[in-house]
């Protein structure tokens, strides 16, 4: 027979255990709002004082299913990760109407936010890499509108890696979030839950360096 | 403790039947899976028509979204029945991943293709987007085929045959208009990028994803459901997979 005082114990340690569980994933769920509202309450355009700055976009196009790069001046926020997300929906922007070469319809704020992050490889002594992962969290909207097609959807998340690289090169692996969650696919195809690695996104569609 | 002792005897009967089922899941053993060819075997071809049951895919046809267009699903299921019937009329052994509107993940169709030593499986799609056809073959970077393949990435083993079948199609593909009509010319991409279904195929695999035709203004002169349009596409298929047969012969 299990003595009376182990049964107690038993039962408190249990209790304990389902009261740290709820009050951890309601924490994480604050962090996460909290992080979420930050990131979104961050300007998509730089003030008009800002200084116009060059950056190249890596522009898709359905038609060779290539990405070509094309540099523009854009006025740009200090804050990498609210410059990343600036440039991204410029780029995004370049698709909206019939005649693009790589056409989607137009959302406000397609990105909402870009977390840039410390990439940490298992052989570099911590801390000492520049390198950066970047995690693009794409609207809800932007994904649900988002032509449905495997070329279509493989250009768009190509282009955005692609872009994100030539503009912070040491940026050198993206992932994609969709409204802040993790999704299968951008509208079907594209596959979200790989990582993508930057140089080799440039490669895959043939883009020049 | 009785409970220990319980969990312990659980453990020692069940554990060692749970860790071979976990072992299995990550793994996959491509030519022991496979059934071996006879004689009398003819050259299979998978054929997986991508999408089906509630997963729709892309609403094909001139207006996106309404009534009269068709879900890819449908589309991509006749493209593979089609094909199967010009496949087996030359001498082909065709298994198509799904025969009718049920829903597949990816594990599903990649293990209904590694059950048959396929010379080659084509991952059937269309879309509204872009035009002609888009051809994709995986992004793994290749490596030796080794009796036990990660499933994730049992591809990686015939990345670079998957390629050399993707440039046979897309010059069958190109050659289909060059019988004097240049407008007959079906424009035709070639790229890589991660696929996961694909990824996990034990034999040279190719996604093939047809778009509609399109004049140089970019408005549509075919539409993906247009019977000629997809009879002169499933042609420069059946044409590829021939050559990939002669060639797989000759070798
Ligand atoms: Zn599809």
């Amino acid at each position: 027979m299990t003595p009376r005082y182990q049964k107690i114990l038993f039962v408190v340690l249990f209790a304990a255990s389902v009261a740290m569980t709820a009050v951890l994933v309601r924490l994480r769920e604050r962090a996460h709002d909290r992080l979420l509202q930050t990131a979104m309450s961050e300007g998509t355009t730089a003030p008009t004082v800002a200084p116009l700055e060059q950056v190249t976009l890596m522009v898709a196009d359905d038609e060779t299913s290539t990405l070509a790069p094309e540099t523009i001046a854009l006025p740009l926020p200090d804050d990498p990760q609210a410059r990343a997300r600036a440039v991204l929906n410029r780029l995004l922007s370049q698709y909206y109407g019939a005649q693009s070469q790589h056409p989607l319809p137009p959302v406000v704020n397609p990105v909402e936010s870009v977390f840039l992050m410390p990439l940490r490889r298992a052989s570099e002594d911590s801390g000492k890499s520049t390198d950066r992962i970047a995690i693009v969290n794409l609207s809800t909207q932007f994904a649900a509108s988002h032509p449905s097609g495997l070329e279509t959807e493989t250009l768009t998340v190509l282009s955005i890696s692609a872009t994100l690289h030539a503009n912070l090169p040491q940026v050198m692996e993206v992932r994609f979030l969709v409204g802040g969650e993790q999704q299968a696919t951008l509208h079907g195809h594209a596959d979200l839950t790989q990582t993508y690695l930057t140089a080799a996104s440039a490669a895959a569609s043939g883009a020049q360096p | 403790m009785p409970g220990v002792r319980l969990w312990q005897s659980v453990w020692r009967r069940v554990g060692p039947v749970a860790c071979l089922a976990v072992c299995a899941g990550f793994w996959t053993c491509p030519k022991a899976a496979a059934q071996p060819p006879t004689a009398l075997q003819h050259t299979t071809i998978v054929l997986d028509a991508a999408h089906g049951g509630e997963d729709l895919g892309a609403a094909l046809g001139s207006v996106p979204g309404a009534e009269a267009a068709a879900p890819e699903k449908v589309v991509t299921l006749a493209l593979s029945q089609r094909l199967r019937a010009l496949l087996t009329a030359r001498g082909f052994a065709v298994v198509e991943t799904r025969q009718g509107d049920v829903a597949m993940d990816e594990d599903a169709r990649a293990t209904a293709s590694n059950r048959v030593r396929a010379e080659a499986c084509l991952v059937l799609h269309a879309t509204n987007a872009g035009s002609g056809v888009h051809l994709f073959v995986s992004s793994l970077a290749p490596m030796p085929t080794q009796l036990l393949m990660p499933w994730k990435t049992a591809q990686a083993a015939q990345v670079t045959n998957s390629l050399k079948l993707g440039n046979a199609i897309h010059a069958a593909l190109s050659a289909a208009g060059r019988d004097g009509d240049l407008a007959l010319t079906i424009p035709t991409t070639l790229g890589r990028t991660t696929l996961p279904g694909i990824d996990s195929m034990s034999c040279p695999a190719v996604a093939v994803e047809l778009a509609p035709l399109r004049d140089k203004d970019g408005k549509v002169t075919s539409e993906v459901t247009d019977a000629d349009y997809q009879t002169r596409v499933l042609n420069a298929l059946a044409a590829a997979l021939l050559e990939w047969r002669s060639e797989a012969g000759a070798a």
